[in-house]
């Protein structure tokens, strides 16, 4: 519907020019294999197992809603900590595997991981000819965090990150404590004088 | 004229068949691809995909050539053919050069513009005889379209044609170049445009399209065709954008006409030729598909009017001049 006060083919003409126009301009192609594309930091390219920090909780295992996520463990007895004392368990990890032909990337299972062992890595270049090698085993999963990223800066006026403020605060115990001392101690050794 | 003459032309007209509708194709890619804020083919041939359709060429010779149970089995494998080859014909009577005598041309033909309108049209034939050969109702459907379009559309450009013959007093091709002047360029800008857009109807190219309109009646004619013979019914249609730019250039752009016409006329009329091309990529890709019904009220309502004005004002500047 071309409005009654507009010239005869004016709206043709527009036309034209608009494909002109974007003839003359840079096109919006990604040349993917030739130029690596720049990924937001938040990508969910692959998820990267940071083994030292699991404790074998299989939180992620149960949260996992493809069940894609497999994890074999044992137990083994540590001595005690201080002579006369029990002996303490612990869980040993076997086997850590993700099968990314399930995966959908929903992430939940970093969310839940109370012991940060799971990270997202921008890496997707991992595709596989035999889906059987799209299940990356433990070590395979360690790999993965090389290349997770550091995590994004605070925001300038964010609140300090709790593991900093508590260590800080113990810090500042610390050395109160110690200037407290130094202080009496000082007021000992007056005294005498 | 010598037998070794003779060849010459036509192995250069050939040469110009085989090359030119290739160029077109591949700048429909590339034009195509950057009006749409793309970059098209960049990998066949190494550089920025130069030899994409030779690359399609290997491709189509590859398939199998299918033919289907119900189809009339001789006319559905000569329809390419059909289709394709009265393009080269017109090609032999497009000149490209001024020259004394049989000018810069394949063959001079006396009655140039009947010889090349008539063999155009039988290009269309080819969409006709696979539409009806096929066996399968979008191929009919797109056959019926396309003899609607050539029956809409020939009138117009036929009548185009006939202004410039009538202002030239001659129906040969070079004997209209050698007979126009600059100021035939506003003269007969009507039938030039009435020619152009007739000539885009009767190739079925977009807007013009309805005949092979792939997202309603999956590819028309073309419909059961594979391999070769389909691709020699694409290459048809980029040797069809050739022969109309090329014609629309001679008898309304002036063809070899421009600066150092004696030594640089075969360059004006590629030039001409080239920009013409371009304007048949550049609408393709601005305009939707008209319907059927806007394509045949564009052909009576619109184009046969301008047309016969077109007509009546060669006629009348003739007798005053």
């Amino acid at each position: 519907m071309s409005r009654p006060s507009a010239v005869f083919g004016s709206g043709l003409a527009k036309g034209l020019a608009v494909t002109f126009r974007t003839m003359t301009r840079r096109s919006h192609t990604a040349h993917y294999p030739d130029a690596q594309p720049e990924l937001p930091p938040r990508s969910r390219g692959v998820i990267g197992l940071f083994e030292e920090n699991c404790t074998v909780c299989m939180l992620c295992a149960r949260e996992c809603p493809d069940w894609c996520i497999y994890i074999d463990s044992h137990k083994e007895t540590v001595p005690p900590a201080a002579p006369g004392g029990r002996e303490r368990s612990r869980n040993v990890l076997d086997r850590f595997a993700i099968d990314f032909a399930l995966c959908m990337y929903c992430g939940i299972c970093i969310e839940v991981c109370p012991f940060d062992a799971l990270f997202w890595s921008p890496e997707f270049e991992y595709a596989e000819t035999d889906i059987h090698e799209l299940t990356h085993e433990r070590d395979r999963l360690r790999e993965w965090m090389w290349t997770v990223p550091e995590p994004p800066a605070l925001d300038p006026a964010a609140e300090e990150p709790k593991e900093i403020a508590a260590a800080r605060k113990t810090a500042e115990k610390a050395a109160e404590k110690a200037a407290a001392e130094a202080a009496e101690q000082a007021e000992q050794r007056g005294e005498p004088e | 004229m010598d037998a070794l003459d003779v060849t010459l032309r036509l192995v250069a007209v050939l040469l110009a068949f085989l090359v030119l509708p290739l160029l077109v194709g591949q700048t429909e890619h590339k034009v195509m691809a950057h009006m749409q804020g793309r970059v098209g083919p960049m990998y066949a041939g190494g550089f920025h995909g130069w030899a994409q359709l030779v690359a399609d060429g290997v491709k189509f010779a590859q398939k199998e050539d299918v033919v289907p149970d119900g189809a009339d089995r001789r006319i559905f494998q000569l329809a390419p053919a059909i289709a394709l080859i009265p393009y080269l014909l017109v090609l032999v009577a497009i000149p490209v050069w001024p020259a004394p005598g049989n000018g810069g041309v394949g063959q001079a033909i006396d009655a140039g513009i009947f010889f090349v309108l008539a063999v155009m049209g039988v290009g269309v034939l080819g969409s006709l005889m696979g539409g009806w050969a096929s066996a399968n109702k979008f191929s009919l459907l797109g056959g019926l379209r396309t003899a609607a379009q050539l029956m809409a559309y020939e009138l117009p450009m036929l009548l185009a044609a006939a202004s410039v013959a009538m202002a030239a007093g001659t129906l040969s091709l070079p004997g209209i170049l050698d007979a126009w002047e600059w100021w035939w360029l506003p003269w007969q800008i009507i039938g030039g445009f009435v020619f152009f857009t007739a000539g885009l109807a009767e190739l079925q190219r977009p807007p013009f399209d309805a005949p092979v309109a792939d997202s309603e009646i999956i590819f028309g004619a073309y419909t059961e065709y594979t391999g070769l013979r389909f691709a020699l019914f694409l290459l048809a249609e980029y040797a069809g954008i050739v022969v109309l730019s090329a014609l629309t250039a001679v008898l309304f752009l002036g063809g070899w006409h421009g600066p150092f016409a004696d030594g640089l006329g075969w360059l004006w009329t590629l030039l001409k030729t080239a920009l013409l091309s371009f304007v048949v990529i550049w609408l393709r890709v601005s305009y939707p598909r008209l319907r059927e019904d806007q394509i045949q009220r564009v052909a009576w309502t619109a184009l046969v009017p301008l047309a016969l004005l077109q007509i009546a004002l060669t006629g009348v500047v003739k007798v005053v001049m």
